[in-house]
């Protein structure tokens, strides 16, 4: 059946789970089956919406994993209402519903020459994942960085990939903060020795917990990078 | 199209009466912005309100502060999903600043320091619905959340709620602001869910 097509119209859409995995033990995979998905910008995100049996509905974004295809991947919040239920019980062959994607600003395209320093706290490198995938399909040689703080190394999402693609592609550096394991946050430093330089120019993407945004955010500009070029997504 | 997830409860069934439809409650302040927080020094800091005639009206923060005040307790409601309840705000009222200009505008835009702009109506900023606040919470109003000064129209998606307001610009005819030109609703009324373009 098609879907009316409005242009620039989010309509809710069905998805149906088609895989899932585990990238740490709480944080969960999820590769949809969307008949007609109209393809996005590393960066953007999904509307998801979950109803209950007596109607009650629940919406939440969530950033976009994948390059092609619609794939997110969910950090379960112990407290949370609708984190739990993707990670623990929503299995292979449940549908959804979700629209997207969504989001014009917080995106990376393949055809923009600058350098890019990706900067991740936490669950916050999911859309920044997208973005050195989507450089990898494109085939573009764009200088990449990622600085990416998380508490422990077995918090690593991605963490095989991320290995293997820096291991074979020169053009890709990853660098790791563990926070937990020496004790501090990440903090000038850090930045200072494995960010791009601000005289690179480098096109910034930061993502992660509000406080983690901020702090790292607040650094770069006292480090001398333009305000202009520093993109945020902040959660939590 | 509406169907049931199996296996999905939803833990909050407390449905607060006062929650537009899509949201849910936040006990915290989240923050949204789309850079870094700019540090706004208020010895430079200076509202502009410029007409459709290139007119302008500018406020120093003395000048700014000085001006009768209001305190309202409103509920916010931010395109990401989360509203708040109950917030208490200190601000002049627009339709103070707006008293001395001569405007057949509809439209304004409204300028922040970091070059955010927003669109809206103008009605929606006058009779008593929209505020440029300085004080949330019986504090001065922090950077991460628009300090010194931000815009409050609490009736609409917060994203309208330009922080870091600089000055708003008379138009007469509508054109989208940094998030709409991105694809979010020229309008956003919570209550009719107008999030993204076509909504």
């Amino acid at each position: 059946m098609a879907r009316a097509a409005v242009p620039g119209r989010l309509t809710w859409q069905k998805a149906v789970l088609q895989s899932a995995s585990f990238e740490t033990p709480t944080a969960r995979t999820l590769v949809f089956d969307v008949p007609d998905w109209p393809g996005h910008l590393p960066g953007q995100h999904v509307d998801v919406r979950l109803t209950a049996e007596d109607g009650y509905t629940a919406q939440r974004s969530y950033s976009i994993a994948s390059a092609s295809g619609l794939s997110i991947t969910v950090q379960r919040l112990d407290d949370g209402e609708v984190s739990p239920f993707l990670t623990d019980i929503y299995d292979i062959g449940q549908p959804v519903e979700l629209r997207g994607p969504i989001g014009g600003w917080f995106v990376w395209r393949p055809t923009d020459p600058a350098p890019v320093q990706l900067i991740a706290g936490g669950s916050g490198i999911v859309p920044l994942m997208a973005m050195i995938r989507s450089r990898a399909d494109h085939g573009v040689r764009t200088p990449f960085r990622l600085l990416y703080s998380v508490r422990t190394p077995q918090d690593v999402i991605y963490a095989d990939e991320l290995r293997q693609r820096a291991r074979d592609d020169r053009g890709l550096d990853v660098e790791y903060v563990y926070t937990r394991v020496r004790g501090s946050r990440i903090g000038v430093a850090d930045v200072n020795t494995h960010a791009w330089p601000a005289d690179f120019k480098p096109a910034v993407f930061v993502c992660g917990p509000t406080g983690f945004v901020e702090t790292v955010a607040d650094i770069m500009v006292a480090l001398g990078h333009d305000a202009r070029g520093i993109k945020t997504e902040r959660f939590g | 199209m509406s169907f049931v997830t199996t296996g999905f409860g939803g833990r909050r069934r407390q449905q607060e009466p006062d929650l537009p439809p899509g949201q849910y409650l936040a006990h915290d302040f989240p923050v949204l912005s789309a850079g870094p927080t700019p540090r706004l020094h208020t010895d430079r800091w200076e509202f502009v309100i410029t007409t459709e005639a290139g007119a302008q009206t500018k406020w120093t923060w003395a000048e700014f502060t000085a001006l009768p005040h209001e305190d309202v307790t409103v509920d916010i409601h931010c395109v990401t999903k989360w509203s708040k309840l109950q917030t208490g705000w200190r601000g002049v009222a627009i339709d103070t600043l707006m008293e001395d200009v001569e405007s057949a505008a509809d439209f304004v835009m409204a300028h922040s320091y970091d070059g955010y702009t927003t669109n809206l109506p103008l009605e929606d900023l006058l009779d008593g619905k929209a505020w440029v606040a300085y004080r949330y919470d019986d504090e001065p109003l922090t950077p991460e959340h628009g300090g010194p000064a931000r815009l409050l129209v609490p009736h609409l998606y917060f994203w309208k709620s330009a922080k870091w307001v600089h000055g708003l610009r008379l138009m007469l005819e509508d054109e989208p602001g940094f998030w709409e030109q991105a694809g979010y609703h020229d309008y956003g009324d919570p209550w009719r869910e107008q999030r993204y373009q076509g909504d």
